[in-house]
């Protein structure tokens, strides 16, 4: 989960990784296995990291301590015979990308996975390095390794490393530096295969012409995989179909590899199979157990976490309680920045004095007010609730949930892991979206894309904790209360994921669910510190960042709209006007549904733009806090009824600006782009509506 | 004493060992890249709250799967298999 720029903006692209002067070293490895971690240890950088596998989906780039060593952070990949997208672009980077060295990190408690792509790494005559992580956790675990026995057999330097404790950095970092080795152990596979892989091999070898392993490719031709075969088209420069001797050549082999039994299912078994035998060969009594495999704790965790009657409760007591802490702790550093940002205002009132009336109005009330209002008020929340959810990620939390949804998902005929994305999505939407790429299925990630936009993202926290307090909860257990209600909200948010899941599957996105494997890491000790402080500044500086970037023009058109006329009326009036009678619909006003609309750069500007066009109204209004809001909303007519539509709104409208560029990337089709905001607006009025018609029958 | 069974049918706590491996193509794949291949010792170490996906040890690491993709993995129950 991660709200920054590197993963929701232009820095998603790989262009970014431009080979400088010295070498460039990939890091590949299984999912989970802290390569990300290993990269941050080696560059000094803040990839995220997190304890599912399926964190990092797009690859980054960083330059090594030493100042020269282009390092890359490659998503996971179980192997280098892909199936979704994220490890698809690991795969490429691997075979296509041509990196001088590529650095395969192993889990120390699992080796004999790790060894399966090291073995398919060293096949396409890369330059390979091992990094057996997580020693720290095998010795835990009672688990030892012969790190020597397995660099002898596996021909290759093999480093135990621990990432996060910078362990084994030192040698890492000279290994690298040596470059690796490419004389590493080859599997041998069934002589009828080993047959068949020389024969076109040997045509081949001169077309290929040494830019890749010409074995490796004659492999990967016999059982053709098309996007793989598509971009060693693309890097090879010609076509493998429009070739005639190949072609004859691969027919020839298939058909000799048919005579020994080797349909494409059978052939594809035995090289894999192949591979694995050759794994566990090189792990066999290299690596010793001297406990039972497995983790008790972790297995009593789980039967907590993922029992039958403790899973839902769990996870709503969970989610309660961060909200809990959310709500409370964010009211003091708020009330600390309403008063800094008062006498800061004060302050530029008198800089100004002497300017002219309308640019004082611009800038103070204008940009000024509505920065001021996105720091004071929406960013304290924000940046609480980012880092508590960093610690439930880091401590391996969020595939359980996924586990404990995926019956739920499956019903709907989407994806368990559409619940890892859903997660992702309270982070930040534009981030779940881009997570969607580790679903494997086009159909099931569309459904996840589309949907992720209907639980509530940081941005949005802050719109509905202000709501809650101002008009909800009151009394001696407000901040309970109000996380209580909070919670009922994201419990909604959740179902009406379902609900749009399941409605898209059964219309226009029909199909049945795909098959999915969801790895349920260890257990870990969070990494407090690490996590608070760095999520805090990120989400800070982010968040600062884009409210210059956003609010601080939307505060300016607004104070613009509010003060030029038109006929006797300003802008805004006419605006406003425009917008009433479908908001009142909804339980809303004019002026609120106008702040939803400039508020489409940032979720959180839509509170302070609302404050703003009601104070240029003319209502008279300090800076304060959301007790002097309060008196001013209910002086435009606000009740409880308007505070709960708000909130529903705020939960089902169309996503912001970033998460609308990004499902456009990720689809690449502006029709679902345009189905993405219009499901959740659609499910959002209808909300309101039904609301109001049901208040109005009741009261 | 040995029994023949689909893995979705293993109970927590029963340890088998991997008979065959039947699945659509890129499953099958995926359960290879995983080490679950002929020969592989799994166990079932839990099932979630609706009963199905449920979770197996395998080679050291815990994979959840769903019922319907287990039943194409045919195992091997060795009798004593518990787990304390
Ligand atoms: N104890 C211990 N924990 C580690 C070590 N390396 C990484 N971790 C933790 O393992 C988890 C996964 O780390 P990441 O660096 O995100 O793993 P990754 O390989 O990048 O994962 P994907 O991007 O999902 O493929 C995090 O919670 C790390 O804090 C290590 O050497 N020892
Ligand atoms: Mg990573």
């Amino acid at each position: 989960m991660g709200l920054t720029s590197s993963s929701t903006g232009a820095g998603a692209a790989l262009s970014s990784l431009a080979r400088g002067e010295g070498p460039l070293v990939a890091l590949a490895g299984n999912p989970n296995v802290g390569k990300s971690t290993l990269f941050n240890s080696l560059t000094g950088m803040r990839q995220h990291t997190g304890n599912w596998a399926g964190k990092t989906v797009v690859c980054a780039g960083g330059k090594c301590r030493d100042g020269l060593t282009a390092l890359v952070d490659l998503p996971g990949t179980y192997s280098l015979m892909a199936r979704s997208a994220e490890e698809e672009a690991a795969r490429d980077f691997i075979c296509f990308g041509e990196p001088d060295t590529v650095v395969v990190v192993c889990d120390a408690t699992c080796l004999e996975r790790g060894m399966n792509l090291v073995l398919q790494t060293v096949e396409t005559g890369a330059r390979v390095v091992v990094s057996v992580n997580l020693m720290d956790e095998a010795e835990r675990k009672g688990i030892s390794i012969d790190l020597p026995l397995l660099s002898e057999r596996l021909g290759l330097p093999v480093v135990g490393t621990a990432a996060n404790k910078k362990r084994g950095r030192a040698e890492l970092l000279e290994a690298i530096a040596a470059g690796g080795s490419s004389g590493g152990m080859r599997v041998r596979y069934p002589d009828a295969v080993e047959k068949a892989a020389a024969r076109v091999e040997a045509v081949l070898e001169k077309r290929v012409n040494g830019r890749m392993d010409a074995r490796w490719l004659a492999l990967r031709l016999l059982d053709p995989d098309p996007s793989l075969t598509a971009s060693a088209e693309r890097f090879l420069g010609f076509s493998f179909f429009a070739d005639e001797k190949l072609r004859t050549t691969l027919a020839e082999a298939r058909l000799g590899l048919l005579r020994e039994g080797l349909d494409p299912a059978r052939l594809r078994e035995a090289v894999v199979s192949a591979i694995l035998a050759a794994a566990d060969g090189v792990c066999a009594g290299a690596v010793s157990f001297k406990k039972e495999r497995g983790s008790a704790l972790d297995r009593r965790l789980d039967h907590l976490f993922t029992g039958k009657l403790t899973a839902y409760p769990l996870m709503l007591l969970l989610l309660a309680g961060i909200l809990w802490l959310t709500v409370t702790g964010a009211n003091y550093p708020s009330e600390l920045l309403v008063k800094g940002f008062e006498r800061l205002e004060r302050l530029l009132d008198s800089a100004l004095s002497g300017a002219p009336w309308w640019l004082r109005g611009a800038l103070v009330d204008g940009v000024f007010r509505v920065v001021a209002w996105v720091v004071s008020v929406m960013l304290p929340p924000m940046a609480i609730f980012f880092p508590l959810f960093t610690i439930l990620e880091d401590a391996g939390y969020l595939p359980r949930a996924a586990y404990v949804l995926d019956a739920p998902f499956r019903r709907c005929r989407a994806c368990g892991k559409q619940a890892l994305t859903m997660c992702m999505g309270f982070g930040c939407n534009a981030a779940g979206v881009v997570g969607c790429r580790i679903i494997d299925s086009p159909r099931e990630r569309l459904l996840a894309m589309l949907t992720n936009s209907f639980v509530p993202c940081n941005g949005r926290f802050p719109t509905l904790i202000a709501m809650i307090t101002m008009f909800c909860a009151a009394g001696r257990a407000a901040s309970a209360a109000s996380a209580l209600m909070l919670t009922g909200v994201m419990v909604l948010g959740v179902a009406a994921t379902f609900a749009a899941t399941k409605l898209l599957s059964a219309t226009v996105l029909r199909g049945t669910p795909s098959s999915f494997t969801l790895e349920l890491p260890p257990y870990r000790v969070p990494q407090f510190g690490r996590v608070i402080v760095r999520s805090v500044l990120d989400r800070t500086v982010f968040v600062l960042g884009r409210s210059v970037a956003a609010a601080a023009p939307a505060g300016l058109i607004i104070w613009l709209a509010a003060n030029v006329t038109l006929g006797g009326e300003t802008v805004l009036t006419h605006c406003a006007r425009f917008l009433d009678p479908a908001a009142r619909l909804m339980g809303l006003d004019g002026v609120i549904l106008l702040a939803f609309i400039l508020g489409l750069p940032a979720n959180e500007i839509v509170l302070p733009i609302a404050v703003m066009a009601y104070t240029s109204q003319g209502s008279l209004f300090g800076l304060g806090g959301l007790a002097e809001l309060r008196s001013l909303l209910a002086a435009q007519g606000w009740t409880w009824t308007t505070a709960v539509s708000v909130m529903l709104f705020s939960l089902m409208h169309w996503p912001c600006a970033t998460t609308l560029l990004t499902l456009r990337r990720e689809s690449g089709s502006p029709g679902m782009t345009a189905l993405a905001a219009a499901l959740p607006t659609v499910f959002g009025a209808a909300a309101c509506i039904l609301f109001n018609l049901a208040v109005r029958l009741l009261g | 004493m040995e029994r023949q069974i689909k893995m979705c049918s293993l109970r927590p706590g029963e340890r088998a060992e991997v008979v065959s491996v039947e699945a659509e193509a890129r499953m099958q794949r995926r359960f290879l890249d995983l080490g679950l291949a002929e020969g592989t010792e799994i166990e079932c170490v839990g099932r979630s709250p609706a009963g199905d996906p449920s979770a197996y040890l395998i080679r050291g690491a815990v994979i959840a799967i769903r019922a319907s993709d287990a039943a194409g993995v045919a195992v091997r129950v060795r009798e004593g298999g518990k787990w304390a």
